[in-house]
C-alpha cells in the first residue's frame, strides 16, 4: 500500500514537474532582432508634399544599419489581468534610444465578449496599425501610415472592445487617448485630447477563404503639433506647428486564401486600406518670436495602398504593394503653407514595392525589397536587405 | 383521459428539456476531439471543430470566424502541450470569454490527462520547433485516448451536472466498445510490432509507443522545419543499409517529399488519415484506427 502510494506520488510529482516546464516561460520574454542594408539612388532630403511629417516618418537610413529591435515581456498578471511591455531599441543619429512602444494591461475575465485595455498600446484603427513592425510583410509602413501617423499610431489611454455573440465575427470598440504624441501633438484637453471608434467584421467563405473588413475613425483636438523644422541661412529655425481640429476616417480589408485552409505549403493574402484626413485650424512657422508667420489651414489628405503576398512554396514568399496619396490643402497664406510642407507641389506621391522573403523556420526571415519611390518629384530607387529574427516564446499573431 | 394528459405533459417536458439542454457549446481544436466530444456528449452538446484533417494544427490563423466561435463556447477541447500555441492563445485573448481560459473548467487539454512522451531535457530552438511539455499528438495511442475519454466525460458532467448521468452512460458504452476494439486492433497489429518506419513529422510517437514500432527517420530535418532535398539525400544513404517498412505521411502534409524518397529508395510511401476525416470512410475514432492499421498492414510483404 505504501509502495503504491509513493509510486502514485512519484507520478504526480513527475506530472507537476512537466507542468512547471510549461510555465517556465512565465513571464514570456521575446526578442526581435532586425538588421538592414539600404541603398538609395537619390541623395536629396525625403519629403512627402502636402503632408506634415512627424514621428519616425522617413525612408530610413542608408547603408548598413539596425532596424527595429524589440524586447517584449508579457504574462497573465492574475486570473483577471494580462500585461505586456514592449520596448523598441533603435539608433537615431548615432545615439541608442529606448522607446516604450507598448505598456498595457488588459482584462481577461469580464465576460460577455467585453475587454478593456489600459496603458500605452497600438491604436485599433486600421488593419496594419496593430501589427508590430516585425510582422509586416514589407520592410516599411505604407505611405499613408507614414503621411498621417508617422509610421504607426501609438498612444496612451483606455480601449474598450466588445465581441458580439454572433456566428459572424463582429467587434466594436472605442478608445480615449491622451493625444500627446504625433499626430495629435500636445496633451490637449487635460491629457485626453484624442479618441477613436472602430468596428471589425469577418468570417470564412468555405474552408479556403477568410476575410475581415474594418471601419475606423480617429479625432483629436490638436495643440501645437510640430513637424520637422528647417533653418534658412542666417535665420532662426522655423518649425511648422499646427493647432486645430483633426479627423481621420479609414476603411480596411484583408482576404486570405490557403488551399483547404492549410497555409503551410501555399497561401495568399490581399490587403488594402484607405484613409482620409480632414483638418481645420491654423499653422504657424514657430521661430521663437512673438509674431511668427501664420496662416489659416483647411486640409484634406487621403491615400490608400493595396498589397498582395503569395507564399508559393514552403519558406518562400513574394509580395507586391502599391501606394498612392493625394493632398488638397487650403489656407489664407499659400506661401506659409508651402513653407510648412503642406503644398502638394502639384504632385501625387506614389510608390511601387516588390518583396521576396525566405524563412528558414517560422522564427527567422531574410527579405529583399525594391521600391520605386515617387514620394516627391525626384524619383528614388530603394533597395533593402533585411533580417528579422525572433527569439524566445513568440506569441501568436493576430489575423 | 388523465393518463393522456400526463403523456402529453411528459412529451412536452421532454421536448423542452431537450431543446434547452442541447446547450453545451464545444469548440474542439482538432477533429479527433470533436469526434470524441460528439461521441461522449451525444445530443446534449453542439460541437464545432476549429480545424480539418487537411490543416496543419501547428499552423492555423487566428481567424475572425474562430474568434466568434470561441466567444460562444462553453468548453474548449484541445490537444494542448503547446500544439495550438501559435493561434489558440490569441483566440482566447480576443474572444472575451473567461469561461474557456486556461485553468477554468471550460478549458480541457487532452495532453494534460496522460503521461506524455518526448519531453525535451533542454529547450533550444536549434533543435527545431520542440514543445517544452512533450509531444502533443496524443490521440494516436488508443490506450491514452481511453484515459482522455474518461477525463472528458467527467468534465462534461462537471460542466452540465443535470445531464451527468447521460454523459456517464454514454461513456460506459463508449468505453466498452473501445476496449473490445482495442483487443481486436492489438491482435490485428501483431505483424507491425517492431516494424521500422520513416515519418514526415513526429506526430506518430504515441501510436508507435502503443505498438512498439520504431521511428528510423523523419522527412523534416528538424521538427517543424520544411523538408529539404539535401536532407532527403542524406536520409536515403542512411536507410540503404536496412530499409524500413514504409514512409508515412498524413493528409495535411504534402506528399511530395515522401513520394520523392519512395522513388529513389523503392520503399513504399503510405498516406495515413492521422485524424477523423483524413481519409474516405474515416468518420470516427474507431474507423480512424481501423483504416490506419489496414493501410500499414497492406505494405507488409
Amino acid at each position: 500500500m505504501f509502495l503504491r502510494l509513493s509510486l502514485a506520488s512519484a507520478v504526480s510529482l513527475a506530472l507537476t514537474t512537466n507542468a512547471i516546464a510549461v510555465d517556465s516561460f512565465n513571464p514570456e520574454i521575446s526578442l526581435i532582432l532586425d538588421g538592414r542594408y539600404s541603398a538609395f539612388d537619390n541623395e536629396s532630403e525625403y519629403e512627402l508634399p502636402g503632408f506634415m511629417l512627424g514621428g519616425e516618418a522617413g525612408r530610413g537610413e542608408e547603408g548598413l544599419h539596425l532596424g527595429h529591435n524589440e524586447l517584449a515581456i508579457s504574462a497573465n498578471v492574475d486570473d483577471l489581468f494580462y500585461g505586456k511591455l514592449t520596448t523598441a531599441i533603435a539608433d537615431h543619429e548615432g545615439e541608442t534610444e529606448v522607446e516604450l512602444e507598448e505598456a498595457f494591461i488588459e482584462t481577461q475575465a469580464l465576460g460577455n465578449g467585453l475587454s478593456i485595455r489600459a496603458g500605452r498600446f497600438f491604436s485599433a484603427i486600421g488593419y496594419l496599425n496593430q501589427q508590430h513592425g516585425h510582422a509586416w510583410d514589407f520592410v516599411d509602413a505604407p505611405l499613408i501610415y507614414r503621411g498621417l501617423f508617422g509610421e504607426q499610431l501609438i498612444d496612451d489611454g483606455v480601449q474598450i472592445g466588445w465581441v458580439a455573440p454572433t456566428d459572424i465575427y463582429l467587434q466594436v470598440g472605442g478608445e480615449l487617448l491622451r493625444g500627446e504624441r504625433f499626430p495629435a501633438g500636445g496633451a490637449s484637453n487635460d491629457g485626453k485630447g484624442a479618441s477613436t471608434l472602430f468596428a471589425k467584421i469577418g468570417g470564412d467563405i468555405g474552408v479556403s477563404h477568410a476575410w475581415q473588413l474594418g471601419l475606423s475613425h480617429w479625432r483629436a483636438d490638436v495643440e501645437n503639433r510640430t513637424s520637422g523644422g528647417h533653418a534658412h541661412e542666417g535665420e532662426a529655425e522655423e518649425v511648422p506647428t499646427f493647432s486645430g481640429d483633426s479627423r481621420v476616417s479609414g476603411i480596411d480589408f484583408v482576404w486570405k486564401w490557403a488551399p483547404r485552409g492549410n497555409a503551410s505549403e501555399r497561401n495568399f493574402k490581399l490587403q488594402g486600406e484607405y484613409f482620409i484626413r480632414d483638418e481645420d485650424g491654423d499653422v504657424i512657422m514657430d521661430d521663437g518670436s512673438a509674431a511668427p508667420e501664420a496662416t489659416s489651414y483647411d486640409g484634406e489628405q487621403k491615400g490608400w495602398y493595396l498589397q498582395a503576398v503569395y507564399q508559393f512554396m514552403p519558406r518562400w514568399r513574394v509580395g507586391l504593394r502599391y501606394d498612392w496619396l493625394e493632398a488638397d490643402n487650403k489656407g489664407s497664406d499659400e506661401e506659409v503653407l508651402a513653407e510648412a510642407g503642406l503644398d502638394d507641389e502639384g504632385h501625387t506621391p506614389e510608390r511601387v514595392t516588390l518583396m521576396a522573403d525566405y524563412s528558414h523556420s517560422e522564427y527567422s526571415r531574410l527579405r529583399l525589397q525594391y521600391a520605386k519611390d515617387d514620394s516627391y518629384e525626384e524619383s528614388d530607387d530603394i533597395l533593402t536587405l533585411q533580417f528579422v529574427m525572433s527569439l524566445g516564446p513568440h506569441g501568436a499573431h493576430k489575423f | 383521459m388523465r393518463l393522456n394528459y400526463r403523456i402529453i405533459l411528459l412529451v412536452l417536458a421532454m421536448g423542452l428539456t431537450k431543446s434547452s439542454l442541447a446547450a453545451l457549446n464545444v469548440f474542439a481544436c482538432e477533429p479527433e476531439w470533436a469526434s470524441l466530444a460528439e461521441t461522449l456528449g451525444g445530443d446534449r452538446v453542439k460541437v464545432v471543430s476549429a480545424t480539418t484533417a487537411y490543416q496543419d494544427p501547428h499552423r492555423i490563423e487566428a481567424r475572425p470566424s474562430l474568434i466568434a466561435k470561441v466567444r460562444r463556447a462553453d468548453l474548449l477541447v484541445c490537444s494542448g502541450a503547446e500544439l495550438e500555441i501559435g493561434w489558440l492563445p490569441m483566440l482566447q485573448r480576443q474572444a472575451g470569454n473567461p469561461k474557456v481560459l486556461r485553468g477554468q473548467p471550460g478549458y480541457f487539454e487532452a495532453a494534460d490527462q496522460i503521461e506524455r512522451l518526448g519531453i525535451p531535457d533542454s529547450l533550444d530552438r536549434s533543435m527545431g520547433d520542440i514543445h517544452a511539455s512533450g509531444n502533443p499528438h496524443v490521440h494516436l495511442d488508443p490506450r491514452r485516448l481511453s484515459t482522455i475519454a474518461t477525463a472528458l466525460s467527467d468534465r462534461l458532467a462537471n460542466l452540465d451536472p443535470t445531464n451527468a448521468d447521460y454523459y456517464r452512460k454514454r461513456h460506459d458504452e463508449f468505453s466498452q466498445t473501445w476496449e473490445e476494439a482495442l483487443q481486436r486492433w492489438k491482435t490485428r497489429a501483431l505483424p507491425l510490432v517492431g516494424a521500422r518506419l520513416v515519418v514526415h513529422h513526429q506526430d506518430w510517437e504515441y501510436f508507435f509507443d502503443w505498438l512498439g514500432i520504431i521511428r528510423v527517420g523523419s522527412l523534416e530535418p528538424k521538427p517543424g522545419l520544411p523538408v529539404s532535398s539535401g536532407h532527403i539525400v542524406k536520409l536515403k544513404k542512411r536507410l540503404q543499409q536496412e530499409p524500413p517498412l514504409a514512409i508515412i505521411y498524413t493528409a495535411y502534409q504534402s506528399p511530395r517529399a515522401a513520394k520523392r524518397l519512395s522513388q529513389i529508395t523503392g520503399i513504399p510511401a503510405v498516406e495515413l488519415p492521422y485524424t477523423v476525416g483524413g481519409a474516405e470512410g474515416v468518420v470516427d475514432l474507431f474507423t480512424l484506427f481501423d483504416e490506419t492499421l489496414k493501410r500499414l498492414l497492406e505494405v507488409i510483404p
